[in-house]
C-alpha cells in the first residue's frame, strides 16, 4: 500500500477511536436516570395513545403511574382490569377495582320521532351546527347527527346510522376512553356503569324544555312529569330542569320506570321481551 | 378622493332594492312576544306578571347589572304569560307574551309630530334617560348605549362618530331614516355630543346614498360641530374600527376599544332613538326593518313594533314568495338564516331578506388552494385560512397568537373564498371556545 493511504487509514482510525472514547465518557457523565419500570409498564399498555386516562399518551401515563404511590386517579380504561392488574404486579401493589363503563347516547330523536324542520347547508360538523343555531329540528338539545363523535373514536366503536341519524355504539369495541364524550358539543354521551349481559336502562333524552315544547319537538322526549321517579323503589331517579336522570349505581334494572314513562323516553337495551301482564302478576304474587 | 379604510374589504352586489321606498308603518299585531334579552349583557328582569294590563311604552322589565337594558311594552293589552319563546335560530329564551287590546300609550310620551330642538337635560340626565328608555345599538350589535356615553376615568373622547354607512347589501333602514328623519337624527347627535361633552361629530355615509348625503349635509349646516363625510363604497366600511380609521385616520389597537383613540361610535338609528327618548319621552318600542328580496311583492322599509312575530311582518308585506329558499335575519354578510318564522322582531333586527331558492344554497366545500385571497380581503390584516385550520384542529394557543380574537366576523373571507370554505364558521367557533377557556381559567 502507498504511504498516503496508510497514513489516511491510521489517522482516521485514530480519530474514530478518540471520538468513541470521548462519547463514551460524555454519555456516562450526562446520563439521565430513568426508572426502568416505566418501560416495563409502557410495554403492558395498549399503545393506543387515546388520552382516555387523561394523560398525553401511554408513555406519559406510564411515567405518572410509576412515580405515584397509589393508583389514585390512574386508570387505563382501554386496557381495563387485565392491564391494570399486570401493572400492579410489576409495581408490587394491589390492583385497583373500577366499575367498567360503556358510552351511551342520551338521545333517541330519529327523524321518525323528531321531525326535521329546517335544512342545514353549511360545514357538516356537529360543533359548527351547534354554534350556529338550534339545529335541523325543534329540539335544541338533541343529537345533530353529523358525526363529530364518530370521527373522534379511535376504536371504530361508534357509527352514525344513516336512517336514524343517531350514533350507534358497539358494546364490544367501546373502551370507554371518553373521546366521544368530549367531542359531542351537546354533552349527549355519557359513560355509564356496565351491567351484566351489556344491559342498559337510561333516559334517552337530554331536553330541558318544559313538557309542552319538548313533546312538540320530539315524540319520545322526556317531559319531566316525574312518574318514573314516583315508581322507582330504589331512589335511583332524579328530575332536574324538566329532565329525568337514572343513577346507574342505584338502578337494579327492575324496568318499572320503562313501563311507566308516558312518552317512552326511558329505554331498556339487551333485555328479554316482557311476559304478558297476567303471567307477570302471577309471578309477582309467587315472589311474595 | 373619497375617504376609506386602507386594508382589505370586498364589493358584494349592493341590491339596495328598497332605497327609494319611504318608511311605512305595519299595523299593530294581535299578539306580541317581547324577549327579555334583546341586548348584549344580562337579560332584564320582568316587572309585570301574568294577567297585568300594560300600556304602550310601559316598562315591563328592568335591566340587571351594569351591562343590561330596560325593556318596554310596544303595545297595550294583557300579559298572557311569561314563558320561553324561540328566537329566529330556534334557541329559547324568556319573553313576555301580550295579547294586544287597542293601542293605549302611557301619557308621559309626547306623540305630537313637532320636532323639539331645545335640549333641556344635563349630560348625566341624558345618560340616565338613555338607560331608562332601553336604548341599545340599532345597527344590530345591540350594545346598551348608555354605557357608550360614560367615558371611563383616565380616557378622553374628542369626537363622536355617527355610523350612517349601512354597508351591508340590501339593508336601507338607516338610509330612509336619514332621508325622512334627518333633523331628528341631528338633534339626537347633538344630545349625544352634550352627554359626551364633545364639540365635534362626524357622520360617515357610504357614497351609494347621494340623496342622504345631500340631505344630511344641508341639515347639518344648521347645527354646530356636525360634519357629513361621504365614504367610498366598500364592505365593511360600517365596522367601527374601519369607520374610525377612514374618518379620523386613527387605528384602534388590538384588543382595545374606540375610546382608547378618543372616539365613540353610535349608529344613526340609535341617534334617532335617543332623540325620541330624550325629547319625546318615548322608550325604544319600534324600529325600521328593511323587508326585502328579489321576489317579494312589496319590499320596503317598515316601522315594526318590537315583539311582532316575523310571520306577521311577512304576511303584511304580501306573504313569503313561493320560490323562497332562505330567510336571512340581518344582512347577507353577517346575518343568520332563520329557522323559525314565529320568532319576534327584536331591537337589533335591521332587516329581513328573502333569498330565492336558486341563490340560497351555500357553496360546496373544497380544500384550500392557498390562493390567499382571504388574507388580501381581511380588513384586520389576519390570515383567515390559517385561523380556520387552527380552530378546526383545536390549536387554540397558536390561534390566540395569530390574533383570532381580533376578528370582527365581517365575513369578507368566506365571501371571497373560491374554494367555498366556511372560514367564518370555524373562526367564530375558535373565538367562542377561546373565550370560554379564558373564562374558565379566570374562575380557577
Amino acid at each position: 500500500m502507498s504511504p498516503t493511504i496508510l497514513i489516511t487509514i491510521i489517522s482516521l482510525s485514530l480519530l474514530a477511536f478518540l471520538s468513541a472514547v470521548i462519547l463514551y465518557f460524555v454519555a456516562q457523565k450526562f446520563k439521565v436516570y430513568e426508572d426502568p419500570r416505566i418501560d416495563e409498564v409502557q410495554a403492558l399498555l395498549p399503545a393506543a395513545n387515546c388520552g382516555g386516562c387523561g394523560f398525553a399518551g401511554c408513555r406519559n401515563f406510564a411515567e405518572a403511574i410509576v412515580k405515584s404511590d397509589s393508583f389514585e386517579g390512574l386508570n387505563c380504561p382501554v386496557g381495563g382490569a387485565t392491564v391494570m392488574g399486570e401493572i400492579a404486579s410489576v409495581l408490587g401493589r394491589t390492583a385497583p377495582v373500577y366499575d367498567p363503563t360503556v358510552a351511551v347516547l342520551k338521545c333517541n330523536g330519529s327523524p321518525d320521532y323528531r321531525p326535521r324542520t329546517s335544512v342545514y347547508n353549511g360545514a357538516a360538523e356537529c360543533r359548527i351546527v351547534h354554534s350556529l343555531y338550534a339545529g335541523e329540528t325543534d329540539c335544541s338539545y338533541g343529537c345533530i347527527g353529523y358525526g363529530d363523535c364518530e370521527r373522534a373514536c379511535t376504536f371504530d366503536a361508534l357509527h352514525i346510522n344513516p336512517v336514524t341519524l343517531l350514533p350507534e355504539i358497539s358494546d364490544e369495541k367501546c373502551t370507554s376512553c371518553g373521546a366521544c364524550v368530549k367531542a359531542c358539543p351537546r354533552n349527549l354521551i355519557e359513560l355509564r356503569k356496565k351491567a351484566k349481559k351489556d344491559r342498559k336502562i337510561y333516559v334517552a333524552c337530554s331536553n330541558c324544555d318544559k313538557g309542552g315544547p319538548a313533546r312538540r319537538a320530539c315524540k319520545v322526549a322526556c317531559i319531566g312529569c316525574g312518574k318514573c321517579q314516583k315508581v322507582c323503589a330504589f331512589n335511583a331517579i332524579t328530575i332536574e330542569n324538566n329532565l329525568a336522570y337514572i343513577d346507574a349505581t342505584k338502578c337494579t334494572f327492575c324496568r318499572k320506570c320503562v313501563e311507566e314513562c308516558p312518552t317512552n323516553a326511558i329505554i331498556e337495551v339487551n333485555f328479554p321481551p316482557r311476559k304478558p301482564k297476567a303471567e307477570a302478576e302471577a309471578e309477582a304474587v309467587k315472589a311474595q | 378622493m373619497l375617504k376609506t379604510f386602507p386594508t382589505g374589504g370586498v364589493h358584494p352586489p349592493e341590491n339596495k332594492l328598497t332605497a327609494g321606498i319611504p318608511i311605512e308603518y305595519i299595523p299593530v299585531p294581535g299578539k306580541v312576544v317581547i324577549p327579555l334579552s334583546q341586548h348584549i349583557g344580562s337579560p332584564a328582569n320582568p316587572v309585570v306578571a301574568k294577567g297585568d294590563f300594560v300600556k304602550t311604552g310601559q316598562l315591563i322589565a328592568e335591566g340587571k347589572g351594569f351591562v343590561s337594558a330596560n325593556i318596554h311594552s310596544s303595545v297595550s293589552g294583557k300579559v298572557s304569560k311569561i314563558d320561553t319563546a324561540a328566537d329566529t335560530s330556534g334557541l329559547k329564551q324568556t319573553a313576555v307574551f301580550i295579547d294586544v287590546a287597542g293601542d293605549e300609550w302611557i301619557d308621559t310620551i309626547d306623540r305630537s309630530p313637532d320636532i323639539v330642538r331645545d335640549i333641556k337635560l344635563s349630560p348625566e340626565e341624558i345618560i340616565k334617560k338613555c338607560f331608562e328608555s332601553g336604548i341599545v345599538g340599532m345597527g344590530g350589535a345591540t350594545f346598551p348605549s348608555h354605557i357608550k356615553l360614560n367615558v371611563p376615568s383616565g380616557k378622553k373622547c374628542d369626537v363622536l362618530i355617527i355610523n350612517g354607512v349601512e354597508c351591508e347589501p340590501y339593508l336601507t333602514s338607516d338610509h330612509r331614516l336619514m332621508l325622512e328623519k334627518g333633523e331628528e337624527i341631528l338633534i339626537g347627535i347633538t344630545i349625544l355630543m352634550k352627554a359626551l361633552k364633545v364639540e365635534k361629530a362626524m357622520i360617515g355615509i357610504e357614497n351609494n346614498k347621494p340623496d342622504a348625503i345631500a340631505r344630511m349635509t344641508s341639515l347639518a349646516s344648521t347645527f354646530r360641530g356636525i360634519t357629513v363625510h361621504p365614504l367610498k363604497v366598500k364592505y365593511p366600511q360600517g365596522a367601527e374600527k374601519q369607520l374610525i380609521k377612514a374618518l379620523i385616520n386613527r387605528e384602534v389597537p388590538s384588543g382595545r376599544l374606540p375610546i382608547d383613540v378618543g372616539a365613540i361610535v353610535h349608529n344613526a338609528g340609535t341617534a334617532f332613538a335617543v332623540y325620541e327618548a330624550v325629547q319625546k319621552n318615548k322608550p325604544l318600542i319600534e324600529r325600521v326593518v328593511t323587508v326585502t328580496g328579489k321576489s317579494l311583492s312589496k319590499p320596503g322599509n317598515y316601522m315594526v313594533r318590537i315583539g311582532t312575530p316575523l310571520s306577521g311582518v311577512l304576511e303584511a308585506v304580501g306573504g313569503i314568495p313561493g320560490d323562497t329558499g332562505k330567510i336571512i335575519n340581518g344582512g347577507p354578510m353577517m346575518g343568520k338564516a332563520v329557522s323559525n318564522t314565529d320568532a319576534p322582531v327584536v331591537k337589533g333586527m335591521s332587516g329581513i331578506i328573502l333569498i330565492p331558492a336558486s341563490e340560497a344554497p351555500r357553496k360546496k366545500i373544497n380544500p384550500c388552494i392557498r390562493c390567499a385571497r382571504c388574507v388580501s380581503v381581511c380588513p384586520i390584516h389576519l390570515e383567515p385560512y390559517l385561523l380556520m385550520t387552527l380552530a378546526e384542529k383545536g390549536m387554540f394557543e397558536r390561534a390566540e397568537k395569530e390574533r383570532i380574537t381580533d376578528c370582527i366576523e365581517c365575513g369578507s373571507c368566506s365571501f371571497t373564498c373560491p374554494a367555498g370554505r366556511p372560514l367564518l364558521d370555524y373562526i367564530r367557533l375558535g373565538k367562542s371556545t377561546m373565550i370560554r377557556m379564558a373564562r374558565q381559567k379566570v374562575l380557577k
